[in-house]
């Protein structure tokens, strides 16, 4: 169907860890020219599928050929040597070294290092594609997207011509994203060839050229962008019709259920991650937090649940017959022996939500196992706990005495967010709830905390994916910098209003 | 150009879970290897049949009751000790300190023996002396636990430092008390009177030292497995995170759980010198405060499973004495033996969690 010579040619590969079978004899082809999108739900294969092109893994079977000619790649330094480079989801830079230091870090060359021109070379490439970087700037001072930035130029400077970028925009805002896909619109009219992974479909469509869908380790078929739409994509993702739209029923009869005035934190190092923060939360509503990364979300979330020392501020619960409790000073424990039913589901899930080495029963008991002054644990109750979870949520583990690690990250998360509902919140806080989802766990989860807020539950929803934000959120209220930046309805609200009010307080120009 | 179409001749491919039985499979298959090299250096090095050697190292350890005696008494000791460091490595504390904290339980032990002794009745001398070793104990642990959870200092260094102050301060306590003077060591105390000797249940010396020890390993397996502690140590250890986010107080787990762990080893303190030695010096414990950590972490932390790592490893030293005696070789070759074995045993834990996988048809590869 395509004359072209590809510039990689992957052929049966095929990988499995233990009885997993992560890649199932894949194909996939990529060209020089051509931005690819790789898609796939979670666990589909699509990290494992380039990592073994990028060297850090080597496939059990197949064959891989780079222009044509048959390859072998062993290590991360074959495929550089081959014009390979993969931007990871998790940047691998030295804080403490400059953006000229790391580009060159592990490269071999004569015994004196020439920085004036590495500094030259990395401002040609600059030049050549439109980034905006400071060589000498450290890592530590730089924002998420300049790392990536500085990502990118790090493989290029290498020689890389083909590319793959795992995820790239999921920590980015919508502006930066932009200022990304001409980067990279750049670099395919150069000639390079890109692939990038994503499960944001309006991405796919703004950005790729060719579509590549992996469903369950197998490869399931590839198509021109411009002839395919969404729904189509998203029905060879899953296997399966989906419907993809979020519902925003209204919210039951809302009360005020958490009232935060002027709330100030500031972290370890003394830096203040929120000023003078305002808002209130209602029952049977959910109320969004936009921001780009690192702007208070975390340390906003954990304040509430007794987890974030404060300077000062007053977070007030407000119960249903308008009893007031102070929940600045007091700890997780604390919250709950006074009759506070508040859930979290945190950012981080196996390293604060869950234990990974513990199995499910074991994880459902990290909520209750206090209950009953016997010294010995009710192992009984968490057992059916994490039965009714796993049936109810369809959550796919071969069995209930499995360690949560195992699990795939959508598995993961509904085990958390199963936990935590069980306790009958009245407070939901939810921490990138969706990230890292596939579609199908997405709108499972998306079910079930909609479910809650019909339920009279006052819902606090941090996400990252605005376009989800804007379609489930009753009420949004942006960050920036550890500032409210606004308050709006979630009915009617514009991306690029937001957008602009998560870089800029109150979204103006003049507001700088 | 031919090189670079080649595979790696290996690649190491993790297992997913591997059933109990092939897990077992493995360790007897490394165990029997391990039996081979020992054999081949034996011969290679000294010339002796390593048939006779084995049986000679099999007979040190079970050869006589007495021997069988002994070999248990010891294996209850390092047992014992094992158990006490569990709770703390499960916590991820890694408690190197149970050398000074068995001396420690043992000093206090002495102290009251000689101090006390024959000036109250012996069934408040020995109330008195369980009380004392347990406290003693649990205090030297607990200093580092307690500057743990208050200041996050480094526990492994904490408590390898409060070894070597507790071995002074045994020192100095052995010059204080030495009989006769100038002698350099305590001697047996009241060896007349038998003042603070622990029972001896019927005409077996070592049998109630086993009873207790029996006792720990089940209470400590219930303790762990059962409990709410038990839950709160491993989620503690997991991830503190965790243990903060569901409201468990760390600092609180840190330092109930050194105390335990220093306790238990109070308890090996008393049980060495007021069960077997009656005496005290600074090698009573013999290093193996440290072996005990070895036996913890062969066993993964499961109280039933040290019982036998335990064994393996008293049964080893013991059999090592006898075949340097009767051999005449040298200690250090015994050393070598079981440190051929050890290696054997630890490596076969990789070949549990990894397989390898060789390079298939490299002739074909190789002509493409």
């Amino acid at each position: 169907m395509d004359t072209r010579v590809p510039a990689v040619k992957m052929r049966n590969i095929t990988k499995t860890f233990g009885k997993v079978v992560a890649n199932d004899k894949v194909w996939l082809d990529i060209y020089r020219g051509e931005i690819l999108a790789l898609l796939g739900e979670n666990g589909s294969g699509k990290t494992t599928l380039m990592n073994m092109l990028s060297g850090i893994y080597f496939p059990d079977e197949g064959e891989i050929s780079i222009d044509g000619k048959n390859v072998v790649i062993r290590s991360p330094k074959d495929a550089f040597d081959l014009g390979i480079g993969m931007i990871h989801q998790h940047f691998k830079l030295v804080d403490v070294l400059t953006a000229a230091e790391n580009i060159v870090l592990g490269l071999k060359g004569k015994g004196r290092l020439d920085m004036r021109k590495v500094n030259e070379k990395v401002k040609e490439i600059c030049d050549a594609y439109g980034f905006e970087v400071d060589p000498s700037q450290k890592i530590y001072d730089m924002s998420v997207s300049q790392k990536q930035t500085v990502e990118i130029i790090k493989v290029l400077y290498r020689g890389a011509d083909i590319l793959i970028l795992d995820e790239p925009t999921a920590v980015l805002t919508p502006q930066e994203t932009e200022k990304l896909f001409t980067v990279l619109r750049n670099m395919r009219d150069a000639g390079k060839a890109i692939v990038i992974i994503t499960h944001k479909m309006h991405e796919v469509e703004a950005l790729s050229d060719r579509v590549a869908v992996l469903r369950h380790g197998q490869f399931i078929g590839d198509m021109l962008t411009k002839t395919t739409n969404a729904q189509e994509m998203t029905n060879m993702m899953v296997g399966h019709p989906v419907a993809l739209n979020i519902d925003r029923p209204d919210p039951v009869n809302p009360k005020t259920r958490i009232e935060v005035k002027n709330l100030t934190v500031k972290n370890i190092e003394g830096i203040v991650k929120l000023d003078d923060v305002s808002f209130t939360a209602n029952s049977g509503e959910i109320l969004g937090i936009a921001g780009i990364s690192g702007c208070g979300q975390k340390e906003l979330l954990e304040a509430i649940a007794g987890l974030q020392p404060t300077e000062s501020g007053s977070i007030t619960y407000i119960d249903d017959n308008g009893e007031r409790e102070e929940l600045i000073g007091k700890d997780p424990l604390d919250i709950a022996n006074m009759g506070v039913s508040l859930s979290f589901v945190p950012e981080d899930r196996l390293g604060m939500g869950l234990v990974g080495n513990m199995d499910l029963a074991d994880n459902m008991m990290l909520r209750s196992f206090r209950r009953g002054h016997s010294f010995f644990t009710d192992r009984k109750s968490p057992k059916k706990l994490a039965e009714d979870v796993v049936e109810e949520l369809e959550v796919s583990t071969p069995g209930i005495s499995t360690p949560v690690r195992r699990l795939s990250g959508g598995n993961v998360q509904k085990v958390l967010i199963g936990r935590e509902i069980a306790s009958a919140p009245t407070v939901l806080l939810t921490a990138y709830a969706v990230r890292g989802l596939d579609i199908n766990s997405s709108y499972t989860i998306y079910d079930l905390i909609n479910k809650q807020k019909q339920a009279g539950v006052a819902v606090i929803y941090v996400g990252e994916d605005l376009d989800v934000l804007l379609e489930l959120a009753d009420r949004i209220l942006i960050l920036c910098g550890g500032k409210v930046s606004g308050i709006i309805p979630g009915r009617g609200a514009k991306k690029e209003e937001v957008g602009m009010m998560m870089t800029r307080l109150g979204g103006k120009e003049d507001n700088e | 150009m031919n090189n670079q179409n080649r595979g790696p001749l290996v690649h190491i491919v993790k297992r997913g879970s591997v059933p109990w039985y092939m897990a077992w499979l493995i360790r007897g298959a490394a165990i029997i290897l391990a039996l081979l090299v020992c054999a081949l250096v034996t011969t290679l090095l000294t010339g002796e049949n390593p048939i006779q050697i084995y049986a000679a190292m099999f007979k040190g350890a079970f050869g006589t009751p007495r021997k069988v005696w002994i070999l248990l008494q010891n294996l209850s000791i390092l047992l014992c000790i094992a158990l006490a460091l569990t709770p703390a490595f499960k916590m991820r504390f890694w408690n190197i300190g149970g050398e000074g904290q068995v001396l420690i339980g043992g000093l206090a032990s002495a102290a009251c023996m000689i101090l006390l002794g024959d000036k109250i009745p012996n069934w408040l001398l020995i109330l008195i002396m369980v009380c004392a070793s347990i406290a003693a104990g649990a205090i030297w642990a607990v200093i580092p636990g307690f500057f743990k959870a208050k200041w996050n200092t480094n526990e492994t260094l904490f408590t390898l430092m409060m070894n070597y102050v507790a071995i002074q301060l045994v020192a100095f306590f052995v010059i204080v008390w030495e009989v006769p003077k100038g002698a350099g060591k305590v001697g047996i105390i009241n060896q007349a009177t038998q003042a603070g000797w622990l029972p001896q249940i019927g005409s077996y010396k070592y049998l109630l030292n086993i009873i207790i020890v029996a006792l720990i390993t089940i209470g400590m397996y219930v303790y762990l497995n059962y409990s709410k502690h038990g839950y709160e140590i491993s989620v503690v250890g997991e991830s503190e995170r965790t243990a903060r986010y569901v409201g468990i107080k760390v600092e609180k787990v840190i330092v109930r759980t050194m105390v335990l762990s220093g306790a238990i080893c109070g308890i090996a303190g008393l049980l060495l010198v007021g069960g077997t030695d009656h005496t005290i010096s600074t090698t009573i414990a013999g290093g193996r405060g440290y072996t005990a950590i070895m036996v913890a972490w062969l066993a993964k932390f499961n109280p039933i499973a040290m019982i036998f790592a335990s064994l393996l490893l008293v049964f080893l030293s013991r059999g090592a004495t006898e075949i340097s005696t009767i051999f005449g070789l040298n200690h250090s070759f015994a050393d070598i033996l079981t440190g051929i074995i050890l290696f054997f045993i630890i490596g076969s834990e990789f070949f549990i969690n990894y397989k390898l996988s060789f390079r298939k048809n490299s002739k074909k590869e190789a002509e493409a």
